[in-house]
């Protein structure tokens, strides 16, 4: 199975960049996972935590609100501020 | 020592200490301009982000949105003007202040009311001087942009963009600003932030890289509404980045120069003092050589 190309970018910086599994975000509308072959999507999230899925292990980071987008297998997530301390 | 010399020596010493100030500010001015470009530099993924999923929503939605929505008759405009806090930085300020009053010149003569919104001490002395009036101040941070002032700054310009009219609100907003070209040149620029004309010309996609149909959610109306101020913050913040990096570009270059002059001076006054003291051993060569001469036709 092919994997995600994912991408965490606050304003002042980009946070973090790999791939990974699996990515599970919380939307307006309720919590939202990704998985490779999904279609596009532009989601608009709320303050919560996203996790980045990789293998057997998951990367949590704190985002206050901000919006998500999956393109061919490449996921950006966007968030005016990301709390990255527990991200290895 | 004479009184002539004594004064050339006490410029030299007060031109030294001047040039050790100025070299200093150079020093640090060059410090924090790589530092400056490179928060532009990282600030960009984010805004690249963001012109991408704004241009995908606008393309693939017919929708209208209030803040890109082009009014017909305009009555107010807001301006604001990016300048500096501290002086000492050449003409860095006054050129953009010369360019809003441009701008403003302008406005006004197609019959609009224009609102300033200032940034920067500099600016704002300059209005209060006039004792002109202004619609609100951000100060103190201009070589440190944050990204939460930026914030500040496009909510309240976005909330003035969406007021209705007859209760104040403004038909556009315009940005002026220093534009970082290179370390050498940065130039005064306006942009007209809102209403927005989406699709920027900044990133124009790859030919083959079509943007894909997007499913939204919960709704392209309300990814919109999202993306937007969010969208005008980022293009702030951007300004503002460039700004305080044209600023310190700007500082350093004058801070050089002004280095450079001092050494100028210390090496005129040296002379000068040289001169002086040489014209002061000739004298009194003379006065002895004469004194003795008298003496000798004395006796």
């Amino acid at each position: 199975m092919s994997s995600l190309q994912v991408e965490l970018v606050a304003a002042d910086r980009k946070v973090w960049e790999g791939e990974a599994d699996m990515v599970q975000a919380r939307t307006i509308e309720g919590e939202l996972g990704i998985l490779p072959g999904h279609t596009p999507l532009l989601g608009v999230l709320v303050e919560g935590d996203v996790r980045i899925s990789t293998g057997g292990s998951t990367n949590v980071a704190t985002i206050d609100n901000g919006f998500l987008s999956v393109d061919r297998d490449k996921v950006i997530i966007v968030a005016e501020a990301v709390d990255a301390s527990q991200i290895g | 020592m004479g009184a002539q010399t004594r004064v050339y020596r006490q410029r030299i010493r007060a031109v030294n200490s001047t040039k050790k100030i100025t070299r200093a500010m150079e020093l640090i001015a060059a410090s924090r301009v790589v530092k400056a470009q490179q928060r532009v530099r990282e600030s960009s993924p984010y805004a690249r982000a963001l012109t991408r999923a704004v241009s995908a929503v606008a393309t693939f939605s017919n929708v209208d949105h209030p803040l890109t929505t082009e009014k017909d008759d305009v009555k107010r405009a807001a301006v604001l003007v990016i300048s500096s806090d501290r002086g000492l930085a050449g003409a860095y300020s006054s050129s953009v202040i010369r360019e809003s009053e441009k701008l403003i010149g302008e406005l006004r003569e197609q019959g609009k009311e224009v609102v300033p919104y200032l940034v920067g001490r500099k600016a704002v002395s300059y209005y209060k001087f006039r004792k002109r009036e202004y619609a609100q101040e951000w100060t103190g941070f201009t070589d440190q942009p944050t990204f939460e002032i930026a914030r500040e700054i496009g909510e309240t310009l976005v909330a003035r963009f969406v007021q209705p009219e007859d209760e104040g609100g403004v038909d556009e907003v315009h940005v002026v600003f220093t534009r970082f070209v290179n370390m050498v040149t940065q130039e005064p620029d306006v942009i007209r932030m809102l209403p927005l004309e989406v699709v920027e010309g900044e990133e124009a996609p790859e030919p083959d890289d079509v943007l894909p149909l997007y499913e939204f959610e919960p709704s392209a109306e309300q990814v919109l509404d999202a993306l937007l101020p969010k969208y005008v913050s980022a293009r702030i913040f951007n300004c503002l980045l460039q700004a305080a990096a044209s600023e310190l570009a700007s500082r350093q270059r004058a801070m050089k120069s002004a280095t450079d002059n001092a050494e100028e001076l210390v090496k005129k006054y040296t002379r000068l003092a040289n001169q002086a003291r040489q014209a002061e051993i000739t004298q009194e060569i003379s006065e002895i050589v004469g004194g003795a001469s008298a003496l000798a036709d004395a006796s």
